[in-house]
């Protein structure tokens, strides 16, 4: 068995195949985050609270009405990014004219708010949610047993990833979008309603927040601070990868979600801290983040 | 960030201080007769939290800088000093003068990291390096982990005067917390000040002035970091504990919307934040479950409504300068 | 005539009077965490327990006047502290209560032995409370650390687990559980083959659990808590490690958590608890009673410490009688009286505040064996209540001499 630094080559294939199925949560979510500030300006801090909506949207569907996890998967998105376009109909179309930090301490009020409601009504120990029959067991990969929940998480990642991608940097919507953020005034002279693309924006973004949701609900604890823990890491990545850049999201959520799975092969205690360090370099060196366009 | 417009531009500058001066004894004067009313526990605490609030302030409200991790500088300097006390058994004013040593080397080389970039980017950095040390807080041996440092004794002041008694514990608070506002404010209305002022209306117009900006900012972090520390440093011996709790982001996360209530940019207004926001968690103690969710309210409604904060509110309205 | 109305009304005022002086006058706080990460396994359950045992033992002894406050110290030590101080110095509570949360619990411990109060602990693990910090005025109830430890090694052994790979929350309340199972386990005849530790608070626990699959160990422990704990064994059945062999102990798991996992996820699972509401009649009829405080929900050993701990100090007081007590003298009195409730049996408060009964090991059932809501455990072992929890000369407490 070949050994690479005293792990054998087995078990570090292994571990980069989970680090890449971790990317993808964190690409997921961050994507979501780069969608609304690459295109709005606000820094959505309840972007994790939101990911909580999703994975309890799709355990509520499944109390109240039966449906399992590939409907939840479509309709638990769409329920929360209507929550989405209120919360910006509401309370972040006063703050565009204002100073960044202003969105930035809104959207942790909402957030607040957002969990305190969760944890009343359903207690902060978490709520059972299993993966669905058809994605059940596994196969043993040589390297390691691969369970086929998480081979279809990354699937379905890389799907929504890349496609979200190529809407927004490929197509004429994507470039009306990209107009709008940069020159709202020439655009709206256009004859296109950018205060309606912008709503469309945020609830979109916060759409896939909830997707990540639902996709994680299987597998990690759905409780009220399921958000709360992620969202620092997810803001790291998304700092790294630049605040407005979509691919840059993308691929940093993947690539760091490969390194932090590589620290917790080699130096586990320090899986969590990682990142940050990652983040405060990258700060340092390229102040714009790696594929970020504003310094 | 938004501030008070100047309602007093134009009038001689003893009208500008004088507003602040009355506030000043007031608040004296209400914090004098206070632990007669109230319990004076809860008011030493909320009197640290408020030179925290105050701290923080310096950089929001007066150089524009927002810091997302001023927790770090509160809670290493809580451990520090519990620490001195407690195993060193250095008396009281050597621990809290420990405590607020490591919060000023701290913020040294914190604020040599952050004040490369400004904005989002500065906060997000700050945010990175405070939880780079919770998770250092959490592992360490000094800072016993979850449990936190228990047990810390109050000793006597100069060897002289027994902390045990509550009200020797008080004055001392109340010494620390006055010369901690006093201090700010001074820094505040001197040509330091006016310059950090300046920064924050329009960092390139300074630096076209020949201002050295990034020093300007570095030693008014430095200052911020270490008040913060100095009110830390006085928690844990007024409570006699250190604790994770007082590292972590929540922390500061509760700082910022202290301030944020009270009042940016104002001098007291991160004052009265910080009794508001400690009174509403100690009264919502027996309805335990819905003080996240009123918190939460508190942000939106001030970031949509009260963006000036109670003080700065009063401010505008009576046209002067809190 | 009129001097017999005259006597009768004296008399009558005298008996009055006499009354109300026997009358015992007792408060108790009940400091929880309701609102956040222990609001299941202590929280308003802990309040709803506190609540029956005051009528309980009310109903019986009249004479017991009992009041009652509550707060939330929402997992800080600071806020705990505070409450502490503020009750005992201003609201006049004798006894402090529950605490989830060994930080908090630590700090109200040296609140209570500087104001010779009373406090007693239901809800936190630290088995320092009843070693190298204890003192003369805190009582642990319901479980600690090395009992947890303990039970789950011993016994996990003597049933055949004697391979053993850890899973360790990395920070002091992990390791200590990891090093006192490990010991265990060593002591018992098996072997640990290897650990890992995770960082607090991780959501994704797969490279770890492939760690433990190849170590091919026969139990994977589980040293850590809350969250962590769950998504450890959420995950651990997406690996299908309980179906590929080895066996899951969770060191720190209440009935709460496997409710939150359903049966599907934590089947298999090996825990050890003090009490368990389907176990006999009695705790059957208590939790129903319990329940139309707090519908839907189960309640945990943590529930059951908050009731037996105030019978028993209600008992103790009875026993002194009326007048003023300080702390130390009252827990003086617990500890010479042996416990009796309906909940924890027969057992007795040690020296160094350490109360003492039987433990159990249950194993978590399968969905098909589960027979109605809330039927989630079957018995594995008893563990006699003298050996369940740590040696009295073992655990550094000051109060034990030699």
């Amino acid at each position: 068995m070949i050994e690479i630094f005293g792990i054998p080559s087995q078990a570090l294939f292994g571990q980069l195949l989970i680090g890449l199925i971790n990317g993808s949560f964190y690409a997921l979510l961050s994507l979501g985050l780069a969608v609304i500030f690459g295109m709005l300006n606000i820094i959505n801090f309840s972007h994790g609270a939101q990911y909580m909506m999703g994975a309890f949207a799709a355990y509520l569907i499944l109390q109240y009405s039966g449906l399992g996890y590939w409907p939840a998967l479509i309709i638990a998105p769409i329920i929360v990014g209507i929550t989405g376009v209120i919360v910006e109909r509401l309370f972040l179309q006063w703050l565009y004219k204002l100073d960044h930090l202003y969105g930035l301490l809104l959207t942790f009020g909402l957030a607040l708010i957002f969990e305190g409601v969760a944890r009343n009504y359903f207690g902060s120990a978490g709520l059972p949610y299993t993966v669905p029959e058809s994605l059940q067991g596994g196969r043993n990969l040589g390297f390691m047993f691969l369970p086929n929940y998480r081979a279809w998480v990354i699937v379905a990642s890389l799907v929504v990833c890349i496609g979200t991608w190529f809407v927004i940097e490929r197509t004429r919507l994507g470039a009306y979008l990209r107009a709008a953020t940069e020159n709202p005034t020439l655009v709206r002279a256009f004859g296109i309603n950018v205060p309606r693309m912008i709503t469309l924006t945020y609830g979109f973004g916060v759409a896939l927040a909830a997707f990540a949701g639902v996709m994680a609900a299987p597998i990690y604890n759905v409780s009220p601070q399921m958000g709360s823990e992620l969202i620092i890491v997810v803001f790291a990545v998304v700092v790294i990868g630049g605040m407005g850049s979509i691919l840059g999201a993308i691929v940093t959520g993947f690539g760091l979600g490969v390194i932090e799975g590589l620290t917790k092969v080699f130096f586990p205690e320090a899986s969590n801290t990682v990142i940050f360090v990652i983040m405060a370099i990258v700060l340092l060196v390229r102040p714009a983040g790696l594929f970020g366009r504003r310094a | 960030m938004e501030r008070v417009v100047d309602p007093l531009v134009n009038k001689p500058s003893a009208w500008r201080t004088r507003s602040e001066l009355i506030g000043f004894l007031i608040m004296v004067l209400v914090l004098a007769v206070a632990p007669f009313l109230t319990y004076p526990l809860f008011l030493m605490q909320a009197m640290c939290f408020a030179l925290f609030a105050c701290a923080f302030n310096l950089l929001i409200g007066y150089v524009g800088l927002l810091s997302f991790g001023h927790a770090l500088y509160f809670g290493w300097a809580s451990y520090l000093s519990a620490h001195a006390a407690k195993v060193w058994g250095l008396s009281p004013e050597l621990a809290i003068l420990t405590g607020t040593a490591t919060a000023a080397i701290c913020g040294l080389v914190a604020g040599s990291l952050a004040i490369r970039r400004q904005g989002i980017y500065f906060a997000m950095i700050t945010l990175a390096l405070a939880q780079m040390m919770y998770f250092y807080a959490l592992q360490a041996k000094l800072t016993g982990g979850e449990d936190g440092i228990q047990g810390v004794p109050r000793g006597r002041l100069f060897g002289l005067v027994d902390l045990h008694n509550e009200m020797a514990m008080y004055s001392v608070v109340l010494a620390i917390f006055l010369a901690g506002v006093l201090f700010i404010y001074r820094i505040i209305h001197s040509p330091f000040g006016e310059v950090l002022k300046a920064i924050r209306e329009n960092e390139a117009r300074a630096i076209s002035l020949g201002y050295k900006t990034d020093r300007y900012k570095l030693v008014a972090f430095v200052l911020s970091a270490t008040l913060a520390g100095v009110a830390g440093a006085t928690k844990a011996i007024v409570l006699q504990l250190a604790s994770l709790t007082d590292v972590n982001w929540p922390m500061s996360g509760e700082v910022v919307l202290m301030t944020l209530v009270g009042g940016l940019g104002t001098i007291f207004g991160p004052v009265v934040g910080a009794f508001v926001i400690l009174l509403m968690q100690f009264k919502l103690a027996p309805i335990g479950e819905w003080v996240l969710v009123i918190q939460g309210g508190i942000f939106v409604a001030c970031v949509l409504l009260f963006r000036r904060g109670i003080v700065g509110e009063i401010a505008n309205k009576l046209h002067i300068r809190l | 005539m009129k001097k017999a109305l005259g006597l009768a009304a004296l008399a009558a005022v005298l008996a009055c009077g006499s009354a109300n002086a026997q009358d015992i006058n007792v408060k108790i706080g009940v400091l929880s965490d309701m609102s956040s990460l222990y609001a299941d396994i202590g929280g308003p359950g802990s309040v709803a327990a506190a609540k029956m045992a005051i009528a309980d033992f009310t109903k019986d002894h009249p004479n017991v006047k009992v009041e009652m406050i509550t707060g939330d110290h929402q997992n800080k030590p600071d806020i705990g502290t505070q409450i502490a101080n503020q009750w005992f110095d201003v609201d006049k509570v004798d006894m402090i209560i529950d605490v989830p949360n060994s930080g908090v619990a630590l700090a109200v411990s040296q609140v209570a032995a500087q104001k010779n109060k009373i406090f007693i602990v239901s809800g936190a693990a630290a088995s320092t409370l009843t070693g190298e910090k204890c003192n003369a005025n805190t009582v642990h109830w319901t479980y600690d650390t090395w009992m947890l430890a303990n039970g789950t090694g011993k016994a996990m052994v003597k049933t055949g687990g004697d391979t053993w790979f850890f899973l360790t929350a990395d920070y002091a309340f992990g390791h200590a559980l990891e090093t006192d199972t490990a010991a265990v386990v060593e002591k018992s005849g098996g072997k640990v083959l290897g650990k890992v530790r995770h960082p607090l608070n991780t959501n994704d626990f797969s490279s770890f659990l492939l760690q433990a699959q190849s170590s091919k160990a026969k139990v994977i422990g589980l040293a850590n808590a809350g969250g962590d704990t769950i998504n450890s064994i959420k995950q651990a059945a997406e690996f299908g490690i309980v179906k590929g062999g080895q066996s899951l102990a969770g060191l720190l798991v209440f009935a709460s958590d496997v409710a939150a996992l359903g049966l599907p996820t934590a089947q298999g699972l090996v825990l050890t608890e003090t009490w368990y509401w389907d176990a006999n009649d009695t705790n059957r009829a208590w939790t129903k009673r319990w329940q139309q405080d707090r519908p839907g929900k189960w309640p945990t050993m943590i529930h059951a410490g908050v009731y037996a701990g105030i019978m028993h100090y209600l008992k103790t007081r009875l026993a002194m009688g009326p007048g003023e007590h300080d702390g130390k003298s009252v827990v003086a009195k617990m500890k010479s009286m042996p416990t009796d409730d309906p909940l924890f049996g027969k057992g007795e408060v040690r020296v160094d505040g350490r109360v003492i009964h039987p433990a159990y090991l249950f194993e978590v059932k399968k969905p098909s064996e589960s027979k109605y809501p809330g039927d989630f455990y079957k018995l594995r072992a008893t563990i006699p209540a003298n050996e369940a929890f740590r040696p009295l000369n073992e655990g550094k407490c000051p109060l034990v001499s030699g």
